[in-house]
This record gives structure tokens, sequence and C-alpha cells, in this order.
């Protein structure tokens, strides 16, 4: 009997249901790219075909950096995902610190709380939230989609890093208190490092949501100071015509700010780090 | 200056005591280990002394000072860990510096000391290297010299060979021998390998379900215990404790015999039994017996040749008999 992984036909069909299922994620992507670099014309005519000299046109590209104000866009965007992750990293790993390390009344029952947000979608509560918001005056501000963001992506942090928290040895941490470090400086300097690949596990299943949400930004913050590029690509759809090369250019600009985001992070992913550190 | 004393240790987590009372004194210069089963409360002894975890009462005193509320970095004390505990992201003059560096020691000094403890321990090479690019035997002397450099009153071992195979384990073994005349530092050593308490320790302190059965020198436990659980857990192989009635002995519940107080003869003897299986350790010969009373080993020193199955008589070393009440204490005399 041949082992599992030695076997060529059983290895064949798993890259067989790999390569089908990357060509299905890929292909809508693929689509959406060739077609912004086409005219209007051509993308009717033949959706599926490659941009030739003859159907190729910058058109939707110059439309999105002339009309509207998408570099703006781009970097509110661009703040509240990247603020977004930070607060959601920080406040997520120190909770979870503190329900993996200590030992307190409460403490499993604390953990499902702050975990019972991966089973409940924010968007229930986006009445009540745009009543805060309008109250504490945040409507029209990122600092609104910030604090949505924050608390959107920190159960599923806290349910994550908990796990990951409780491998990192306990005598590496006694090692640390016996050396005078600070539980903070324990927590920054040893235990953050160790975990930094579900850091950025973390980080990548937070940061594409906050994203790619149409919601948020567009009950919360519609003003054209605050859009975000997926509310500001909206523009290009009207009720009656939609301009689809501008709609095209504009979604194949901000796949970009992200492709370079996961690139960082998913760097980060390498483990191994930990070995030789203990046993 | 490293004298310890330990008043009253009680410690439980929610209901299960896992201390029940603890009562030690430890003189300055002494290496003293802690041996016991596993779960009989040693390596929570140890980080009660520490100050990794708080004692639910009792106190405990460094230098005569109490250092209940103490910090475990301000209790004048170093520890290494069974899994040494390096920190992973450091390299290994950064692993030793730290805990001075935190105290705010001058550079210069913190170089100093790397240097000295680096030396002790052959280390020089390493020093740039981070732990993963090291071999066990090199992180373990790592995790010592981390303990070296803060030049403790107290150095506490938490089974610091266990990871280590066999031959290294003798070898560090000696360093840590090595280390404690050189220092003539404080230390103590938790262990679950009698041999490693019996090679290393001035004292030992036999602990059994989070109560201390007996304290004393390690030739004192072996020629000396004073309850059943000390005379079957120091020495190798394990005493043969036969239970009185059975060989016909009265005023006694269990009588304690050693293998290697037992001789043996193929044609008297007190005792008759056969034999069931022969180890030949080179060395020594260990053999197992099967007689009206129960098992019973035997050992004997230099090689020798006897049949599986084959009738042999025992007979005990006058005096090296030991004698045990119904509470498991020793009958004297």
């Amino acid at each position: 009997m041949a082992k599992p992984t030695a076997s060529p036909l059983r290895t064949g069909l798993v890259h067989l249901a790999l390569g089908a299922y990357t060509l299905i994620a890929l292909f809508p992507v693929f689509l959406v790219v060739i077609n912004s670099f086409k005219d209007r014309a051509s993308i009717f005519r033949d959706p599926l075909g490659l941009p030739t000299p003859a159907t190729f046109s910058l058109i939707g590209y110059n439309t999105v950096l002339t009309q509207g104000d998408f570099v703006l866009y781009f970097q509110n965007s661009f703040i509240v995902t990247a603020v977004s992750i930070f607060f959601v990293l920080l406040f997520g790993a120190m909770a979870a610190f503190a329900l993996s390390e200590y030992r307190f009344k409460g403490n499993t029952m604390m953990g499902l709380y702050l975990a019972l947000g991966i089973m409940i979608p924010i968007r229930l509560g986006t009445v009540a939230i745009l009543q805060g918001m309008v109250a504490a005056g945040l409507v029209n501000t990122l600092t609104a989609l910030i604090l949505v963001y924050t608390a959107q992506g920190l159960p599923l942090a806290v349910f994550i890093l908990t796990e990951f928290m409780r491998t990192v040895s306990d005598d590496l941490k006694n090692a640390g208190r016996i050396d005078g470090l600070s539980e903070y400086s324990i927590f920054f300097r040893l235990v953050l490092p160790l975990i930094r690949p579900a850091m950025a596990t973390v980080a990548v299943f937070t940061m594409i949501p906050i994203w790619n949400d149409l919601w948020f930004p567009l009950i919360l913050a519609p003003s054209d100071a605050t859009k975000t590029v997926t509310l500001g690509s909206q523009v290009f759809i009207g009720q009656f015509v939609t301009n689809w090369n501008a709609v095209l250019a504009a979604l194949t600009l901000a796949i970009l700010p992200v492709l370079v985001l996961y690139l960082i992070f998913s760097r980060q992913l390498i483990r191994g780090i930990t070995s030789g550190a203990v046993k | 200056m490293g004298s310890l004393k330990i008043e009253n240790i009680r410690k439980s987590f929610g209901h299960v005591d896992v201390l029940k009372g603890i009562d030690l004194e430890v003189k300055d210069g002494e290496f003293v280990i802690f041996v016991g089963p596993s779960g009989c409360g040693k390596s929570t002894l140890l980080r009660v002394i520490a100050g990794l975890e708080d004692a639910t009462s009792g106190d405990i005193l460094i230098d005569g000072k109490k250092v209940n509320n103490t910090p475990p970095a301000k209790r004048g004390i170093a520890m290494v860990f069974q899994t040494y505990a390096l920190y992973p992201h450091l390299s290994v003059r950064d692993n030793m510096g730290l805990g001075l560096k935190q105290a705010g020691q001058p550079a210069e000094e913190i170089k100093g000391r790397i240097k000295i403890a680096s030396g002790m321990l052959s280390l020089d090479d390493y020093l740039e290297r981070r732990p993963a690019e090291l071999s066990g035997g090199q992180r373990q002397r790592v995790a010592i010299g981390r303990a070296i450099v803060r030049e403790p009153e107290l150095f506490l071992f938490d089974e610091p060979l266990s990871n280590l195979d066999a031959a290294l384990r003798v070898n560090t073994r000696l360093e840590i021998a090595r280390l404690h005349r050189q220092l003539k530092a404080t230390m103590i050593y938790v262990t679950h390998d009698q041999v490693e308490a019996m090679t290393l320790a001035d004292k030992i302190v036999v602990l059994n379900k989070g109560r201390i059965e007996q304290v004393g020198s390690p030739m004192e436990l072996y020629n000396a215990p004073q309850t059943i659980f000390v005379a079957g857990f120091i020495g190798s192989p394990q005493m043969n404790l036969i239970e009185a009635s059975k060989l016909g002995q009265s005023g006694a519940k269990t009588v304690g015999i050693r293998p290697e107080h037992i001789q043996v003869s193929k044609t008297s003897g007190e005792w008759k039994g056969s034999v069931i299986h022969v180890e030949h350790l080179g060395a020594d010969t260990i053999i197992y017996l099967q007689t009206d009373f129960g098992p019973l080993t035997v050992r004997l020193f230099g090689e020798h040749k006897y049949d599986v199955d084959g009738v042999l008589y025992a007979t005990p070393d006058a005096g090296r008999t030991y004698r045990f009440d119904n509470e498991g204490q020793v009958i004297k005399g």
C-alpha cells in the first residue's frame, strides 16, 4: 500500500481541485481587470475577449482619475482599514492575553461573551449604531467607521488569538517575570513576537471585509470628504446609465492596495519563529 | 548570602490542596534537591519560592527577609526551566543580559558578567546566535548562563535535565556540580530523577502528596529512611517491601530489604524462589525471583549466570532489613 502522500493519483486530484478553485476564484477578478482596459463597445460585444490594440482604451481610468476625488477616496479607505486593523490587533491581543494568561472569576464566560460577536452580524445593530453616531456627532467622520470596524473585527481576533496565546509556554513568561519584565513588557516583547503568524492571519481576515464594505460607509459616512473607494465607485452606477469603464477601472485600482497589504501580512505568516525557544 | 526559610507554606488550587504545610530551612551555600513522584508538589513549591505563584498561607524568608509580597525579579533569585525558556527572538548575549538591562545595570557591567558566564559554560563562540541555532545541551547552558549573570542569592532549577538525552544529562549534571563548587551559591533543584538527587545534593527533601516525608543527606536517606515511602523511592532497583505476616514476623506491618543486600545460593538460604527474569547490566546482574510471599528483586555485583525457571535461595544481609509499622513509619531497633 502506498502512503496517501505518495499516491500520484491522489496528489493529482488534490491539485486538480485546488486548481479549479483558484480558477473560479480568480475569474471574476480577471474579467474586471481585462474589461477595465477596453472601450465601452467591446466590453459589451466581447466581454471575455482580451484587450487588443483595436479595443484597448484607458477611458475608464481617465474618468476615475479626473471625475470625483479618487485619491481622497483611496486615502479614506486606507486610513479606515489600517487604523481599524491596528486597533483590532492591539485590543484583540490584549484581551486574548488576559483571557489566556490570568485566572479570574468569569474567565470562560468573558471569553464566550467576547466570541458572541462572531455569531451575530454587526449589521443587525445598524439602526442603533446610526442613532449612537448621530448622538455622538460622529456621522460623516472616518472615526465612526473605524469604531464600527474595530468592534466588528474584535470577536474573531480575540477568539483566534486566545487559542494561540495558550500555546506560548508558561516557562517563557515566567522567565520574563524573573528577569524583571513587567506584564506589559511580557506581552509586547515576548508574547506578541511569538504569535506574529496568528496576528497576520487575523489582520488578513479583518482587512478584506473592511476594505470591501459598502454598507457602513453608505450609512455612516456618505459625505464626499469621507467616501471610501467602494462607495466612491458607486457614482458611476446610475439608475439609467452605468459607466462600466469607470466602474471597472475603479475596482481594478481598489484591488491593488489590498493586494499590497496582503503581501505584507502573508510574509509574516511564516511559521517557526518559536522553534528552539522551548524544547 | 542565600539562606532560605519556609514556614508552614500551604497552597491550594480551588479545592485541591497541593502543598499541605511545608517547613524547611536551607543554609547558605547548600545544594538542596526536592524529589518526589509527579504531582507531589515539588514544582509548585519551587514556584512559590520564586514568587511565580502566591502561597495560600505561610511565609517565605530569603536571608531572613520576608518576601511574600516581593515580585520574582526582586527576590534575588534566578531560575532555570525544564523547557529552557529562552527568548527566541534574542541572541544568546541578549538572552543572558535582559534581566540585568531590565534592572538598569550599566552596559559595561553587563558585558563583563556575560563574559564570565559564557567563559564558565564555554558559550563564547555562540554569543551572537539565536536559540534556534543551538543544540539542546547548548540551550540549557544558555539558560544556566542567564541565571549566573544575575549573580543571585538563590538558584532555582526546575527539572533542568529532563529534556536532554542520557549522555548530555550526565555531562550537564557534572557541570552543575562544578558550578555549585565554583559559585558557592545556594541552589534548589527539583527533579523526579533520584540519580540526580543522590549525585548532586547536599541535602535531599523527599516530598509526597504535598508534605515533606524526610529531609537528609543522600546517604541518610539511603541508610536510614524514616518512612516506607522514602525507602521505596530512594534506591534503584526499588527496595523489596514484603508483608511481615507472610514472613511469619510479628510486630511490624512491612519488612523492607534492598535488592543489593540479599545474597543468593543454589543450594540453601532463608527464602526459596524461582527465577522469572535476569537482567545483565555488566557491572550488575539483577534477578527477579518469585517466592512464596511474592516477587523479590536481587541485585548482584558483577556478572552471574542463572537460568530462568531455576530455583534459587535468597538470604538477606544481617542488620540490613527495615521494619515499618501500620502508618508506614520505620520501627527503630
